[in-house]
């Protein structure tokens, strides 16, 4: 048994015994009839925001992440993220830094060839545009941002087939990591609700309306 | 006010000192960079950490190609079976961890520098926090011990 182990145990048995005192003093009040003083007696079940799990610090050091271990020496001469990202534009997510941005500001200029420091990345711009059907706006798919980083042969013809209406894309196979999917949401930006518009960006006509569900088409009370 | 309520108060304010120093000793989960993943196919058998691979480190010096298409990286964590023997040929992580683009193999700890025990996963993926048990550490160590 290590400390740390130690101390979580010791912790949590304190912790125990805590919660045995309160009840047993909350039970001795009730036979008193008098009014119970308790720590917390609202329900965690109805407080706000149940599911949102934010972190409550970014871009930690290595030693402090979670993931590293600190006993290991060498953790300590990794480098700090937040030393890398000097200078580099924010983003609300991810890393918190606007990687595309970076490269397009010049602030960032990773090299194309592992060797070469000078080679140039073979950028095609050409804008895709997929309708949707849901009232969401349209998605442009622009190649430029994507070919800077990566080569054609990195989703081509294995993740999206390079022809028109070839490609079945919904939103429940992005976030199972399929398609798009496959990088968005574990190293490009992630899928949230700020990120939709970066994807949907394109509004639908003016003369655009949703269309109705069959249900609705058939309702016979309508 | 009534030293009954008044004892109670007391006890109170020390059940509620005693639950935030309980809370500090609850293992917290991991806040590691967006991306960094924790390679532990073969790692732990070995006796060795699991290795972490930070994305965020590589992708200020490379783009995604230089791995993803030259050195043949499979866009999944834990897929590419990495063994220090294919490193030492100049396959995957060798390719550059040979001392001429990046430090040698000879620094050990500085790749294999993950907790023990970790399963190889991603941190930060969505796919993960949808489908997969959310991943805590040092947990699952405590309640077998």
């Amino acid at each position: 048994m290590n400390k740390k182990t130690k101390a979580i145990s010791f912790s949590s048995a304190v912790l125990m015994a805590a919660f045995l005192w309160n009840a047993q003093s909350h039970a001795a009040e009730m036979g008193d009839n008098q009014a119970p003083l308790m720590v917390a007696d609202i329900s965690a079940a109805n407080t706000f925001n149940l599911n949102l799990k934010k972190p409550k610090s970014r871009n930690l050091p290595p030693a402090e992440d979670g993931i590293h271990d600190p006993e290991n020496e060498a953790t300590h001469s990794l480098q700090h993220p937040l030393d890398a990202y000097k200078g580099l534009p924010p983003s609300d997510n991810g890393n918190y830094v606007d990687w595309v941005k970076a490269i397009d500001e010049g602030k960032l200029r990773p090299r194309w060839d592992r060797f070469d420091p000078n080679a140039e990345p073979f950028v095609m711009d050409l804008d895709i545009v997929r309708p949707v059907k849901a009232s969401v706006p349209d998605v442009v798919f622009p190649h430029r941002q994507h070919t800077e980083w990566l080569y054609c042969s990195n989703c081509h013809p294995a993740i999206f087939v390079p022809q028109r209406l070839a490609n079945q894309i919904s939103m429940s196979a992005i976030l199972l990591g399929q398609k798009c999917g496959v990088c968005h949401g574990k190293v490009s930006f992630p899928v949230e609700t700020k990120t939709c518009r970066k994807c949907h960006s394109k509004p639908k006509p003016a003369d655009w309306e949703p269309p109705l569900s069959e249900a609705t088409l058939k309702n016979p009370w309508k | 006010m009534s030293s009954k309520i008044k004892r109670n108060v007391l006890k109170s304010m020390i059940i509620g000192v005693l639950a935030y120093m309980g809370a500090l000793g609850v293992p917290q989960p991991a806040q590691a960079e967006y991306a960094d993943i924790v390679i532990n196919n073969y790692a732990d058998a070995a006796g060795m950490r699991p290795a972490v691979f930070p994305h965020w480190f590589h992708r200020i010096r490379f783009r995604c190609k230089v791995c993803h298409t030259d050195l043949g990286f499979a866009f999944k964590a834990g897929g590419n079976k990495i063994t220090m023997a294919k490193i030492i040929d100049g396959k995957f992580c060798g390719a550059c961890h040979n001392g001429e683009i990046s430090w040698s193999v000879e620094n050990c700890a500085m790749c294999h520098s993950g907790i023990p025990g970790q399963p190889t996963h991603f941190h930060g993926s969505t796919v993960q926090r949808l489908i997969a048990p959310a991943y805590k550490p040092l947990q699952t160590k405590d309640t077998t011990k």
